[in-house]
C-alpha cells in the first residue's frame, strides 16, 4: 500500500480502462495510489490509516485512535465550508468528556481581572452580543506527514484543516466584563478534556492580550449554522481566525486573564518553532526566547482539489484546476497556476471572497498539451505579499509547511 | 477550576471512540511491555504511524519525552528494553 510500485500498477490500470472507452467521466478518477494520503507520507502511516468514522462524522481518515486524530479527506474540500461531520478531529489527551450544553458553565477570571464571574449557556447566548465570522482551522502539524525528513508526531497529510462560519461571541465583551487589569499579559485557557494519567499535563494554552481582545476571537457554540460537533468542541470552543488550531481550545471551560506568562509545556516546549525562518508577522513576545517561538499565524497556503494526483486526461483536453488557498487573514491576494511543470504560470481566477480568514476558490482551465507526464502547479500569494515556497523549510516539528502545491497528470 | 465545573465533568460521559484493535504491534520481545506502558495513554498505532524512519536515538528522544514531558510511569530498565522493542520493530532500516 502507498508505494511507489503500486502507485504506477494503479496508473497502468487506470489507463488501461481509458483505453477502453466506456463509461468514463470526462476527466477519468482513478489513479490514486490510496485514499488515505498522499504516497510521500511514511510507509507505517500509510499502513495503519484507514477511512473510518467517528461518531455523528463521516468516514474521515484515521490516523490515530486514542486520543482521536482523524483528518478529512481531499473531496471535503471541493466546498468552501467543510461540512460538519467531515471536518477533521485533533486532540492530544484520551479523557475527553461529553460536556452537556444544558451543564455547562464557563468561568472567566484569574489575577489580572476586577471581577471574575461564571457563565452559562443561555447566558453567554442572551448578554453578549453574537456574531459570525467564516475563518480557516488548521491544525499546527498539518502536512507534518510531508516533511522530508520526516519527523515525529502525528503524521498529518493535507487534511488536518477545514473552514466554517463560526457564530459566537467576542472574548474581549466577556474579558470586558470580568473587568480586565492593565497588568494582563496573557489569557489562559482549559478546556474539559484530559490526560489519562493525572500525571499528563493538562492541555492548557494562552494568547497574548491583543489577540486575545482582538474583534475576531470568538467563543463560538456554532459552526455552519449548526451546534459544534462533539468533536470539534461542544459546546464552546474558542476561535483565533488567522492563528493556527493549537490556540482554538475545544470543550472550553477557563478563560483567565494573567499577570505571568503562562509556563507549561504546551507553551514553553511544545508548538515551537525557530526564530527568524518562516516570514511571520504576528508575535507573541512574552513566550519568546532566544531560539524560538510560539507558532502564531497560518502561512499562505493551497490545495489543488481537481484534477488528482496520477489522473489521465487526454492531449488537447480542457482541464480545470480548482483548489482553495488562504491564509493568515491578511487575505489572498492572487493564487497562479502552472500547467507546464512550471515553465510558464498563469493568473487563475478567484472564486468569491467570504472573507479574509476563510479559504479562497480559484480555478483555471487550460487544454493538455503533448502526451507524457505533466505537473500541474499553484502558487498562492497574499495581501502582504508573501508567497507558497519553493522548497520546504525544515524545522524539527514539521509545521509551516507550504511548498507550492502540485498534481502530477499523464497526458494520454 | 471551580468544584463545581469539576462536579459537572465528573458527571459527564466519556467520548466512545471506534474500536482500535486494527492495529496491533508487531510480535517481539517485551511486547507486552510496550503495550502496558503506551497504551496506557494512547492507541498502539501511534507507534507504526511514526516508522520506519526514527532510529534507535530517535526512539529514544520519544520515549524520554513521553516520560519527562507526559508523565509517562516508566522505570529506567523498562524505558531501555521499550526503546529496543521500537528501535527492533520500528526503527530505521
Amino acid at each position: 500500500m502507498g508505494t511507489r510500485r503500486q502507485f504506477l500498477k494503479d496508473l497502468a490500470g487506470g489507463a488501461a480502462l481509458l483505453g477502453s472507452g466506456a463509461l468514463l467521466p470526462s476527466l477519468a478518477r482513478g489513479a490514486e495510489p490510496t485514499s488515505v494520503g498522499p504516497p510521500t507520507l511514511p510507509s507505517g502511516t500509510l499502513q495503519t490509516s484507514f477511512l473510518e468514522a467517528l461518531p455523528g462524522k463521516r468516514p474521515l481518515i484515521k490516523r490515530t485512535y486514542r486520543p482521536p486524530n482523524f483528518e478529512s479527506p481531499l473531496d471535503a474540500f471541493e466546498q468552501i465550508f467543510t461540512p460538519n461531520d467531515a471536518f477533521f478531529v485533533r486532540y492530544h489527551l484520551a479523557r475527553i468528556p461529553e460536556v452537556a450544553a444544558a451543564q455547562w458553565k464557563l468561568e472567566v477570571g484569574g489575577d489580572a481581572t476586577e471581577k471574575p464571574f461564571t457563565v452559562d449557556l443561555a447566558a453567554l447566548q442572551r448578554d453578549f452580543e453574537a456574531v459570525e465570522i467564516p475563518a480557516v482551522l488548521q491544525c499546527s502539524g498539518n502536512r507534518r506527514g510531508l516533511s522530508d525528513p520526516h519527523v515525529p508526531g502525528v503524521e498529518w497529510g493535507i487534511g488536518a484543516m477545514g473552514n466554517a462560519r463560526w457564530k459566537g461571541v467576542r472574548l474581549k465583551d466577556l474579558l470586558a466584563r470580568a473587568g480586565l487589569k492593565k497588568e494582563a499579559v496573557e489569557v489562559a485557557f482549559n478546556g474539559a478534556d484530559q490526560g489519562a494519567l493525572d500525571s499528563t499535563p493538562d492541555f492548557v494554552k494562552s494568547l497574548p492580550v491583543w489577540k486575545a481582545t482582538d474583534e475576531n476571537t470568538l467563543l463560538a457554540w456554532q459552526m455552519n449554522g449548526a451546534p459544534l460537533p462533539h468533536w470539534n468542541g461542544a459546546p464552546v470552543r474558542l476561535v483565533v481566525p488567522g492563528w493556527t488550531g493549537t490556540y482554538w481550545m475545544k470543550h472550553l471551560v477557563s478563560v483567565q486573564a494573567v499577570s505571568q506568562p503562562l509556563k507549561n509545556f504546551w507553551m514553553a516546549s511544545a508548538y515551537r518553532i525557530p526564530k527568524g525562518k518562516f516570514p511571520i508577522v504576528d508575535r507573541f513576545l512574552t513566550q519568546e526566547t532566544d531560539a524560538n517561538t510560539p507558532i502564531t499565524e497560518m502561512v499562505v497556503n493551497s490545495v489543488i482539489t481537481g484534477p488528482r494526483d496520477g489522473q489521465v486526461v487526454k492531449s488537447g483536453q480542457a482541464v480545470e484546476v480548482k483548489g482553495i488557498a488562504w491564509d493568515n487573514g491578511a487575505g489572498i491576494q492572487s493564487v497562479d497556476v502552472s500547467s507546464d511543470s512550471g515553465r510558464t504560470w498563469q493568473a487563475a481566477t478567484l472564486d468569491e471572497d467570504m472573507g479574509r480568514f476563510s479559504f479562497r476558490g480559484f480555478r483555471h482551465a487550460f487544454k493538455a498539451g503533448a502526451k507524457g507526464d505533466v505537473t500541474v502547479l499553484a502558487r498562492a500569494s497574499n495581501r502582504q505579499g508573501a508567497t507558497q515556497v519553493s522548497q520546504l523549510i525544515f524545522n524539527p516539528a514539521g509545521y509551516h509547511n507550504n511548498v507550492v502545491s502540485r498534481v502530477n497528470l499523464r497526458v494520454g | 477550576m471551580t468544584a463545581l465545573i469539576a462536579l459537572v465533568l465528573l458527571a459527564a460521559p466519556a467520548s466512545k471512540y471506534p474500536d482500535e484493535s486494527r492495529v496491533q504491534l508487531k510480535e517481539g520481545p517485551d511486547k507486552a511491555l510496550v503495550v502496558g506502558r503506551c497504551a496506557a495513554c494512547h492507541s498502539q498505532d501511534y507507534i507504526p504511524m511514526n516508522s520506519p524512519f526514527l532510529d534507535r536515538k530517535g526512539w529514544e528522544a520519544e520515549v524520554n519525552k513521553m516520560v519527562k514531558s507526559y508523565g509517562a510511569p516508566m522505570e529506567p530498565d523498562e524505558m531501555a528494553k521499550i526503546v529496543d522493542y521500537l528501535a527492533t520493530n520500528y526503527g530505521k532500516k
